[in-house]
């Protein structure tokens, strides 16, 4: 077929085979996470390869991908800070804490931090009102809630990721999901 | 220890989460009712006698949905809608990562309902935890022999999968959503055709929220007549309120449906923080028209009929409490800001409308509207208002004109200031 098939063969397959065999396009989104996995972006070669194995025109994918706010068609940070500012999280002083960030780290939200380790987003709500200062952390790898969070507890988090970077460990210091809580700790405590 | 939960019921249960915990307390036996002891049929009659509606905003019928079902049209599919992006929404996360077996157990039951083999999950990208996690409780719910081929013994079989969206709020409208899963841009259909006659793949499909569809196995086990007790006579039920904002407990609570505003906010939220005054309350998230808290609106109870009398409506029943040191003007540019991102950009009211409603609103907020401005913002949102194929456009609506209607002063400030100089 082509490279990216080969490269990811087994787990194409695996994918394919969640949708019925004529609409094989479902398997566009997942496709294009498996490309962003690569280099935390898609690249136009991927999208001509995902439009190779979907059966459809290049065209198609790279709409699908402009139209989707978690797919990247450009190169950002090694990590990508998603910081809700919608209403909930603004009344419980979201603007305020990405300022902080902004002014901590140098950079605006929109940009990246010169070293390539961090770009800081503003994003619409991610369904943690009651949990703000609530960001998610997209990496090619996935993405990781951060929930009732300060500016200290923040510069912590990166702390840990500039110490990765400078001795690389087994998973390059990404986010494995086990640094934040685990999905059975994650309460909502205040409730009886 | 009495049974405080219907729909959270981890919370008396801590690892309700495991299979043989979940077991243990009943689950699956609703689904292996019905795969064995009823007919597709019986199955969506009890559900449609259960008054059950929907919970992701729409309050439709559950079970009258169902009924709609193309039956000369195969194969059938179910959907479960997992995208809960409404700003101030965040249940039913809640309900997958820690009462994840009951959800998918009414997944399931809908699934033998409408004698559909195959159903999907479609969780919003950012859910991506939640994906993973699921996949490993349907790979169990496999390993148990409760779902694939011949389940119970008998013909039917069921797949469950798992799809992720990849981050746009449009696509919880059901039939962008389809579009979406079906790898194409999240932009709504025209309906009719809907989905139970025109779905996925064109094939009959039912898309049902997270919330709704976990009730499902509760009125297979204790029936239509026990779950009716529960709720007002045309709200049934339990439902799961999301509070946020102002309040010195956020969370979700489970209340039967019909609970008042106050009862949530004061009795269970604890209360404004800081001793400050409630101002106004949005009961369906940034889809909301926003209420002035008055002691009406306290006192009116939380369901599909009531919410509507005060000018305005339950949506998912995500409540935005708003303290009194908050401008409306500036809360009703940031919806604005948030639809105008999240405009899917196929209809030209919603497209065009929310671009200038967000323009207009930047000159209100930097003092530079004029009386004139005021009138062309209201008049942008009126006409958007019922000329776009799903509901974002007007919901993009909801505050602007219920803010300019109720909460004028906030508005004018802004414009008084501009007067008084002689612009």
């Amino acid at each position: 077929m082509n490279a990216f098939y080969e490269r990811h063969k087994e787990e194409i397959e695996r994918i394919l085979a969640k949708y019925p065999p004529e609409h094989k396009r479902s398997a566009m989104l997942p496709l294009l996470y498996l490309a962003q996995r690569d280099r935390g972006y898609i690249t136009r070669e991927d999208m001509a390869q995902i439009a190779e194995i979907l059966g459809v025109s290049v065209t198609e994918v790279d709409g699908v991908v402009g139209f989707y706010t978690l797919l990247h068609d450009k190169p950002g940070g090694k990590y990508r800070i998603q910081v809700c500012t919608d209403l909930p999280c603004a009344l419980r002083g979201a603007e305020q804490f990405l300022h902080q960030l902004e002014e901590a780290l140098g950079i605006k939200a929109g940009e990246t931090t010169p070293d390539g380790l961090i770009t800081l987003e503003e994003v619409m709500c991610i369904a943690a009102c009651d949990k703000a200062p609530v960001f998610q952390v997209q990496t090619g790898e996935g993405l990781t809630y951060y929930e009732n969070m300060d500016l200290e507890k923040t510069l912590a988090l990166i702390e840990q990721w500039r110490r990765a970077e400078d001795a690389p460990s087994q998973n390059g210091g990404r986010p494995t999901g086990s640094e934040s809580t685990t999905i059975n700790q994650q309460s909502s405590t205040n409730n009886p | 220890m009495p049974e405080k939960h219907l729909l959270l019921r981890h919370r008396d249960i801590p690892d309700i989460h495991e299979l043989e915990v979940y077991r243990k307390h009943g689950g699956f036996e609703a689904f292996r009712k019905a795969v064995t002891q009823m007919t597709p049929d019986e199955v969506t009659e009890e559900v449609k006698k259960s008054g059950l509606r929907g919970r992701g905003g729409a309050g439709f019928p559950t079970g009258l949905k169902w009924s709609f079902m193309d039956k000369k049209n195969w194969p059938h599919y179910v959907v479960a809608n997992a995208d809960e992006s409404e700003p101030g929404t965040f249940k039913d996360r809640e309900i997958m990562e820690r009462n994840p077996f009951q959800f998918l157990e009414g997944v399931a039951i809908a699934a033998y309902a409408v004698q559909a083999n195959r159903a999907y999950i479609y969780l919003r990208g950012e859910f991506w935890q939640v994906a993973a996690w699921l996949d490993r409780k349907i790979a169990e719910m496999e390993a148990a022999g409760l779902l694939g081929d011949n389940l119970f013994g008998t013909d039917y079989s069921l797949r469950i999968y798992t799809h992720l969206g990849a981050g746009a709020y449009i696509c919880g409208e059901e039939t962008a959503l389809l579009e979406s899963l079906e790898g194409k841009r999240g932009m709504p259909r025209l309906r009719p055709p809907f989905p139970p006659s025109y779905g996925l793949y064109g094939k009959p499909t039912v898309v049902n929220n997270v919330e709704t569809l976990t009730n499902v196995p509760l009125i297979i086990e204790r029936g239509a007549d026990w779950y009716r007790t529960i709720g007002t006579e045309k709200s049934t039920g339990p439902k799961v309120f999301s509070l946020s904002g102002h309040v010195n407990r956020p969370g979700n609570y489970e209340l039967p449906l019909g609970t008042t505003f106050r009862e949530l906010i004061f009795e269970h939220g604890g209360g404004i923080p800081g001793g400050k005054a409630i101002k106004a309350i949005l009961p369906a998230g940034a889809s909301s028209a926003i209420l002035p808290a008055t002691d009406e609106v306290l006192d009116t109870p939380m369901d599909y009929e009531s919410v509507p009398k005060v000018g305005s409506f339950l949506g998912s029943a995500s409540v935005i409490v708003v303290d009194e040191s908050v401008d409306i003007a500036w809360l009703v540019r940031k919806t604005i800001h948030f639809f105008k991102h999240e405009s899917c950009g196929k209809c030209t009211p919603c497209r065009e409308g929310t671009y200038w409603m967000d323009k207009l609103m930047e000159k209100v907020m930097a003092g530079q509207a004029t009386p004139e401005d005021l009138e062309i913002l209201y008049d942008v949102a009126k006409q958007i208002q019922g000329k776009t194929l799903c509901a974002l456009g007007d919901f993009a609506t909801m505050a602007v004109v219920s803010g300019i209607e109720r909460f004028k002063q906030d508005f004018e400030r802004a414009v008084k200031a501009l007067v008084e100089v002689g612009v």
